[in-house]
């Protein structure tokens, strides 16, 4: 569990090395400072101990040079702390395109995650080493974050948008996850284990757990019925809303003339604020959504959603944007 | 207390003292522009976020009632900046007839205020149980315009279409309606309340050129409460009319 | 022994603002209706102890539930109440006002040379708001406590929790008044009512500190007061300004309450770093270096402030670039701090220094303010933060900074004025031994948690993994030792206000302005109003202080180094 040093966690991700380096950067250089102005002080305060109660100080005049010697080098110095942080914070906000992408659902007092292919599980998460995981998160009521010290990583899970954040683990084991952002009664017994595996193993335990239920994309494609959007949404482009094939992924052109990227978000918010972002050549016709869908059900449509990828697009009804339009 | 504008006994000189009374009134007003920006910016995000059901909201206003009451409120600052004025040139009569004159312009405001409160209970558009955007539409009354009713229930209609939740978005819009026109009718009350001390100490001929401090920082008060209303009116009553 | 020079036995001055009788006899109402900024500091004084020692009941119990994993001292519904209310009665009834409401009040008027504030009604008004508000948090705490945090983050406390929100919320609301009427109080007072001579480059340097924090107090309060009655009204009408079930946003909250609770830090350290800058010149018997630097870096903190409130929601999913922007800003803010450790640093070469218990606590003040502005720029620095934001790593980090420097600053000042505002000296080295248990008990509180927060201990929990035990346990131990620093002083002030030896008006000797009075002073301060002539800490040129200017130790040498 710990590291042979007891003073930070094990190094289990890409990130944990560059966050220990980090650290350890701005550890020298506060402990260079807090020791010069200590050394500093207790050296004044023993040297110019008063010897005769009458006694005053030796006026020393204000000196702007210095003055400005020291506001300049620890500026500089933030400079680079601030520079080298961001360095890694850009990287970490920007997930690359391979991800395995796992949704993690935070509710009172509890963990969700679900797996590509539908596998569920309570306070666990299994993933393969090596490899890089995006996590989707969502919330179904107050404000959780997602934390795995030994990645060094997490992000607040807040009800009303996904958040995510991605990492990339780099040895096998058991590591904590805990929850940090307050939120309530057993907010402190919100936590749980992140398995990393071998990708052999991890692809194994996913064929055989039984713990699973119905893939996502069959019970997406169960709910597109059932919720009438096919009736809009008709595949061949003939409908009142525009066909979905192909859709996930590509640029949407917009009525506006903007584009967008047709990506989780874009989806999640298409079914919730339709008439946030309406497609160009269309009505602002579809309903919300909102209060009908749990966060799971939309999770299983956006499955659906992007199974139809593969799909033909039509030639005419579709939203996708023109590969030759403007940019 | 003093009575004749004699200097309180922490004071030095009587410049200091009034020196002091209009700093502390300015900064005072500063803290003021804070606290009400507060709503400002929670209004601006929220009725970016919910245009339509603001939207909707903005035309339950009575733009002509809104209007009036602006022009009551600017006169009334031009009465009070007479008030001041008549203070520093000794006109002592002015003075009590210019602040009777903003306190009257003031009272006013407050009615039709109350009016446009009592409208917006009748129509079951107070926040909380039984709101509901759709019921002015649903039940006229007498004397109401039929052809402008049914164009209210066709709009509330297709507003719901693209914001089912308009009644929550709704409640939030005269959420805060009530809470920035509330704040500001408070402030006015409390205006009233201080023109009131005014007119008394006028009346007894308190204020003179040397001595027309209270005049004069209740008249920059009450410029700011008329200033916060010039802000509230068209954001609350103007912006996304459809008609 | 001491470092002071001996005085000659001194008497208590026969009519003082304490035993002033206002022709009617000594009487409670005198003191309840009083308008004497110094008998009102006295009121603060008494009302911010009760809940300095509220907040302190519940850090102990915090403490000793920590001692073990499975935390048993309490269920976790009552631990959840108890960092929550000892944060909101710590910050908002103890911090916020202390040294403004306590020295401030006491010594502005005095420092300048006036009679009293600018507005002395307010003045006492503010206290009775500050009491109206604590009442209705008072009556939070006892009927059902309050488990949100001290942070109100929403849905969580707009929604969710079952605690005594609204009359918090109701009492923190009216207790800004206090602080906003503080803030305007003082601003216009330093203005308008200076002595003749006072220019604005003698004022003390606690008077320029105490301007800008009244910047501070009179900007961002009001937005945290606008953002509370919000989220009141939220949780009584079941509007959605915060909550997304209803369409709001929870960021749009956290927004708001930062950009007050940000700056409202700097309302609690900024006060204390005037403390320190007046000891420090005095205790060394010779003028503070960089003046002006340490001046203006009051004012810089102030307004740079207020630009760095989202460094709390780095990992909320802010846009990439607002982190970035608020990230930058926020090492921006440091310099100014390291500018004024850098002067008082530098003022202690070549002084005459000596060990009174005043400097031993603006000594302790310097060391734990550097460890909490140094761990600062951990939390600022965005790829670090990812991994230590809401660890105990951000405990301990403003902890040292509240505690080891708000605190310090305020118990320090206590003991450099204690001799003006009761006229009565306290054994110094009991002083001096107090100074050195709070340091150490506060290092041993709280250093550990620094390294709990990096191995990934999470805050506001009332159970933790067994790996963490140790660290805890150590923290804990550490509680004991500083609390005992806080008991001594209580004791011995209460014991000198009878028995302590008569100070005269100016025993260390100090330069400023309230020294040229008697101790405790007369009600009206100065029997005649003071022209000033002199320059700020300038003991080489106030033959008036009775000390040898001209002969210092060691051998005279003009000037800079």
């Amino acid at each position: 569990m710990q590291s042979q040093l007891p003073i930070y966690p094990e190094q289990a991700s890409n990130f944990a090395p560059h966050v220990d380096a980090l650290m350890l950067f701005i550890t020298g250089i506060c402990v260079l400072f807090a020791a010069a102005i200590t050394i500093v002080i207790i050296i004044f305060f023993f040297k110019y101990h008063r010897k005769d109660p009458n006694a005053v100080g030796i006026p020393t005049h204000e000196d702007s040079r210095l003055e400005a010697v020291w506001m300049i080098v620890p500026l500089i110095l933030a400079m680079a702390m601030f520079g080298w942080g961001a360095v890694v914070y850009v990287d970490y906000r920007n997930a690359p395109r391979d991800t395995l992408d796992v949704y993690m659902i935070g509710k009172q007092w509890m963990w969700k995650a679900q797996q590509p292919n539908g596998l569920k599980e309570i306070n666990e998460l299994h993933v393969p080493v090596g490899r890089n995981i995006r996590l989707i998160l969502a919330s179904e009521d107050v404000i959780h974050d997602f934390f795995v010290p030994a990645f060094r990583v997490k992000m607040d899970v807040v009800p009303g948008h996904y958040n995510t954040m991605w990492f990339r683990p780099t040895k096998a084991g058991r590591y904590h996850f805990f929850c940090s952002q307050y939120c309530g009664t057993n907010h402190a017994l919100m936590g749980g284990w992140v398995t990393v595996m071998e990708p052999s193993d991890y692809a194994a335990w996913l064929s055989d757990s039984s713990g699973g239920s119905a893939d996502p994309v069959v019970a997406g494609e169960k709910l597109f019925i059932e919720k009438a959007c096919i009736t809009c949404h008709v595949p061949n482009g003939t409908g009142r809303a525009p066909s979905l094939n192909g859709m996930y992924g590509a640029q949407v052109l917009l009525a506006d003339g903007s584009t967008v990227a047709a990506d989780e978000a874009y989806v999640r918010e298409s079914i919730l604020v339709p008439n946030a972002k309406i497609v160009a050549g269309y009505q602002p016709l579809m309903p919300t959504f909102q209060g009908q869908l749990t966060e799971e059900q939309i999770i299983s449509l956006t499955a659906y959603i992007k199974s139809l990828q593969s799909q033909p697009v039509p030639a005419k009804g579709s939203g996708i944007a023109p590969p030759t339009g403007n940019k | 207390m003093h009575r004749t504008g004699e200097l309180y006994g922490h004071f030095e000189t009587l410049e200091q003292q009034k020196e002091s009374a209009t700093l502390g009134m300015w900064i005072f007003l500063v803290t003021e522009v804070l606290f009400f920006g507060g709503l400002f910016m929670t209004y601006t995000i929220n009725r970016r976020a919910f245009s339509t059901a603001f939207g909707i909201g903005s035309n339950t206003l009575d733009i002509t009632l809104g209007a009036g009451n602006t022009v009551v409120l600017i006169m009334s600052s031009l009465t009070m900046a007479m008030a001041v004025w008549s203070a520093q040139v000794g006109k002592k009569k002015w003075v009590s007839g210019f602040l009777i004159a903003t306190l009257a312009l003031g009272t006013v405001f407050l009615g039709v205020k109350a009016v446009e409160y009592k409208q917006k209970y009748d129509h079951h558009l107070i926040p909380g149980h039984g709101f509901d955007m759709r019921y002015r539409s649903a039940h006229p009354t007498a004397g109401d315009d039929l052809k402008e009713l049914a164009r209210e229930k066709k709009e509330v209609e297709t507003a719901i279409k693209s914001d089912p939740d308009i009644n929550y978005h709704g409640q939030l819009y005269f959420s805060l309606y009530f809470g920035m026109t509330g704040l500001h009718a408070l402030h006015m009350i409390v205006g009233a309340g201080l023109l009131l001390w005014l007119i008394k100490g006028s009346f007894a001929g308190r204020y003179t050129p040397q001595y027309n401090t209270p005049v004069e920082i209740v008249g920059l008060y009450w410029h700011f409460v008329d200033i916060v209303w010039i802000y509230l009116f068209p954001l609350l009553y103007l912006i996304d009319r459809h008609h | 022994m001491s470092d002071t020079l001996p005085t000659p036995d001194q008497k208590l001055p026969d009519d003082h603002y304490l035993n002033a009788t206002y022709g009617s006899g000594r009487s409670i109402r005198s003191w309840l209706l009083t308008t004497d900024h110094k008998r009102i500091a006295l009121l603060y004084l008494c009302t911010v102890t009760v809940f300095f020692f509220i907040g302190g009941v519940f850090a102990t119990m915090i403490r000793i539930h920590l001692l073990t994993p499975g935390g048993t001292l309490v269920t976790p519904e009552t631990y959840n109440k108890l960092f929550t209310m000892h944060g909101v009665a710590m910050i908002f009834f103890f911090l916020i006002p202390s040294i403004p409401a306590v020295l401030g009040n006491f010594l502005i008027p005095m420092m300048i040379g006036a009679k009293d504030l600018a507005f002395p009604k307010i003045n006492l008004l503010s206290w009775y708001i500050y009491v109206i508000g604590g009442c209705f948090v008072l009556y939070s705490f006892g009927t059902g406590g309050l488990d949100t945090g001290w942070t109100f983050y929403t849905p969580l406390s707009s929604v969710y929790s079952n605690s005594a929100v609204t009359p918090a919320v109701i009492g923190i609301f009216i207790n800004g008044f206090s602080s906003i009427l503080t803030g305007l109080n003082f601003i216009v007072t330093i203005h308008t009512m200076r002595a003749p001579g006072m220019t604005w480059f003698r004022l003390p340097l606690f008077v320029w500190a105490h301007y800008a924090t009244s910047m501070v107090m009179i900007l961002g309060t009001p937005v945290v007061a606008i953002t509370l009655l919000l989220a009141g009204l939220e949780r009584m009408f079941h509007l959605g300004f915060f909550n997304p079930a209803l369409g709001g946003d929870p960021i749009l909250f956290q927004h708001l309450f930062w950009f007050y609770s940000h700056p409202a830090v700097y309302i609690m350290v900024l006060p204390a770093m005037g403390v320190v800058s007046e000891i420090i010149p005095t205790f060394a018997r010779k003028p503070i270096f960089g003046y002006s630097f340490i001046a203006g870096s009051s004012i810089a903190i102030a307004v740079i402030g207020f630009l760095v409130w989202a460094h709390h929601m780095f990992v909320t999913g802010q846009s990439t670039y607002a982190a970035l922007t608020f990230s930058f800003l926020s090492y921006l803010v440091a310099i100014p701090s390291a500018v004024k450790v850098f002067n008082w640093t530098s003022t202690l070469y070549k002084g005459s220094i000596s060990w009174d218990p005043p400097m031993i606590y603006a000594l302790g003040f310097i060391g734990l303010f550097v460890i909490g502005g140094l761990t600062g720029l951990f939390l600022a620095c965005l790829g670090l933060d990812i991994h230590v934001h809401d660890t105990y790593f951000v405990v301990a980090h403003f902890h040292y900074i509240m505690v080891g420097g708000a605190v310090m600053g305020y118990v320090g000042g206590l003991h450099f004025w204690w001799p003006k505002i009761t006229g009565r000296l306290y054994p110094e080295a009991l002083a001096r031994a107090a100074a050195v248990v709070l340091f150490i008990g506060f290092n041993l509180t709280f250093f550990p948690q620094f390294i709990l927060g990096y191995l990934g201990m999470p805050r506001r929990y009332h159970t933790y993994p067994p790996e963490f035990q140790v660290l805890n346990v150590l923290s804990s131990a550490g509680a004991s030792i500083l609390a005992l620093g806080y008991l001594l002083p209580m004791i011995y002030f209460a014991w000198s206000m009878r028995y302590g030896k008569v100070a005269g008006p100016n025993p260390w000797p100090a330069t400023g302005l309230e020294w040229k009075t008697a101790s405790p002073p007369p009600t009206e301060n100065f029997e005649v109003t003071p022209e000033v002539t002199w320059e700020p800490y300038d003991y080489n040129n106030r033959p008036d202080l009775g000390l040898s200017a001209g002969t210092p130790s060691p051998a005279p040498a003009h000037g800079d180094d």
